[in-house]
């Protein structure tokens, strides 16, 4: 069964991000890493993929003519998508378990501004539609 | 090369590819150089054959062919071990196999084979890709196509098999007596999830998952054949023919799924569900009846009703009966209580239901919801069905599924 494991950002979050101390930054590069070559040896891992920064990000759609319209992202949106891994387990037992070694990330704990230990990541964890069975 | 010539090429390989990795595996003891060595004989087979001809012995020249593969593998080992060893400058390594002749073979190297493949220290999905590759003969990029996952995920899984099986030390014979019927559990529900991996309809590539079911069939009645006394291979054989016969009635023209009663029954395969029901019959004559048999003889019930008011839903509640004796699956007990409602009355079978709802398993499953609106509905609570097909919906993880809970609710609100 395939899920999907969405990892979200607060809207300050890339900002943060790049002010975490360098040796975090390493320790969390070194972590991912780490994470997904072990998905794939197990051969449990379909994709993972990483977003650019949401101040980046563009709101579209067609307009009248069909012609893109684009706006910024929404003011109001509190998160946004960081990046995700698809994943292909055996049981749902078995995503619960690879999603919380995913929030584990970045693998040393870390001080927030205030002394305080931030607290490991959520991961969103989706089972992806597929067909249908009959039988068991 | 004639299109014919290709597809018997492509048929027969598939078929000796259990018998020559066999061999090669009980010759050399290596599974994972022995599959290797093999797959390179295979896909030289195809090319070779399909452009001449097939030769006169096919098995002889494909282990002919792998065992000189194999002899090149020992020998560009052995020459990186000597590149990488001082001592080996003085110490000349016996690189090629004594003999190049044939081994014999022995049919029961494609049961040892299964047995080794699907053994219980795999992971199911390891076990699944390892079977389809070194017994069903399947390319690593086929089984990746046929489960929708990339081709190194596939090529992951089957090494790191070969790697358990390596250090395992799982030798090449046939298990024991008392082994072995634990291990062929192991083997029959690999094969059964291969078989419902193909049944699983998707919005993917239908072709290639519908292969799946197929392999799944060849694989069962080659087993079959090497133990036609085993009522279980028999019962899961039957199973697998009775509930592949309706494959084609059970989604419509949009890929619309279509339950079993309102199926056209004359879409079925007449002739899957009389070799299934012969064999059903015939499994149930051999003695102890296992879950397997029980499902067939269940699916032969539905297949015989030539309408769907003509079900024998006395009989098929009595083999539920006898299977909760065998299981304490809640699907079966699911199952079970919808033949009582069919027998019984609606109310009855919701009884039935009151106890599961405190099941842990199936509370991360739509299932319960599912059948429970089905029930209501048939009671005639057409609100309480509405709000429980809208809640199985919004939980399934299938599409067709998801589509057909959602139109029962809009056709009991009409």
């Amino acid at each position: 069964m395939k899920y999907m494991m969405i990892l979200n950002t607060p809207r300050d979050g890339y900002t943060q991000y790049m002010n975490w101390p360098k040796k975090i930054l390493e320790a969390n590069a070194q972590f991912m890493q780490t994470f997904t070559k072990k998905l794939a040896a197990a051969g449990e891992l379909v994709g993972a993929e990483g977003l650019a920064s949401p101040q980046e990000a563009k709101l579209v759609r067609a307009g009248k003519d069909g012609k893109p319209i684009t706006d910024g992202v929404f003011a109001e949106s509190k998160e946004f998508l960081a990046g995700y891994w698809i994943i292909d387990v055996d049981s749902p037992e078995r995503a619960l378990e690879v999603a919380a070694e995913a929030s584990l990330a970045p693998g040393v704990s870390v001080i927030g501004a205030d002394g305080t230990t931030i607290d490991h990541l959520w991961i969103e964890l989706r089972q992806i539609l597929g067909g249908h069975k009959d039988l068991g | 090369m004639t299109a014919a010539l290709e597809h018997r090429v492509e048929r027969l390989v598939r078929d000796l590819a259990p018998q020559v990795l066999g061999a090669m595996v009980r010759r050399y003891r290596d599974f994972a150089s022995s599959e290797d060595a093999v797959q390179e004989a295979l896909i030289a087979a195809v090319t070779q054959w399909s452009r001449d001809g097939i030769p006169e012995n096919p098995r002889g020249w494909l282990v002919q062919v792998a065992q000189r593969r194999m002899a090149d593998q020992l020998r560009s080992e052995s020459a990186r071990r000597n590149r990488e060893s001082a001592v080996a400058l003085t110490t000349p390594h016996a690189v090629v196999p004594a003999t190049e002749g044939e081994p014999e073979m022995d049919p029961d190297d494609t049961l040892v084979l299964l047995f080794m493949c699907c053994h219980p220290a795999l992971s199911p999905a390891s076990a699944i890709a390892l079977t389809l590759r070194a017994v069903g003969g399947l390319t690593t990029p086929e089984i990746a196509k046929s489960f929708l996952v990339p081709d190194s995920t596939i090529g992951q899984r089957i090494s790191r098999a070969k790697q358990t099986i390596k250090t395992s030390g799982i030798a090449f014979v046939m298990p024991d007596a008392s082994e072995r019927a634990a291990r062929l559990g192991s083997v029959l529900h690999v094969l059964y999830l291969v078989f419902n991996e193909g049944y699983t309809s998707s919005s993917g590539d239908e072709l290639h998952r519908a292969d799946l079911s197929n392999e799944a069939i060849r694989l069962v009645r080659e087993m079959h054949k090497l133990m036609p006394q085993n009522g279980d291979v028999a019962g899961l054989l039957a199973l697998m023919l009775l509930t592949d016969a309706r494959r084609f009635a059970r989604t419509g023209p949009k890929g619309e799924l279509i339950p079993l009663d309102e199926q056209d029954r004359t879409r079925w395969d007449a002739e899957a569900i009389a070799e299934g029901v012969a064999l059903c019959s015939a499994a149930l004559a051999m003695g102890a009846v296992g879950e397997y048999q029980l499902q067939a003889a269940i699916a032969a019930v539905h297949d015989e009703a030539p309408r769907a008011e003509d079900t024998d839903w006395p009989q098929i509640l009595l083999l539920y009966d006898m299977l909760m004796h065998m299981t304490d699956s809640p699907v079966v007990a699911l199952n079970h209580a919808v033949a009582t409602a069919m027998v019984h009355g609606a109310t009855a079978g919701l009884a039935l239901l009151e106890p599961l709802q405190r099941d842990d398993r199936l509370s991360a499953t739509h299932r319960l919801d599912a059948v429970r609106a089905h029930l209501l509905e048939r009671a005639g609570d057409r609100e309480g069905a509405v709000v429980l097909y809208r809640k199985a919906a919004s939980r399934t993880s299938s599409v067709p599924e998801r589509n057909y809970l959602t139109t029962k609710a809009m056709r009991l609100l009409e």
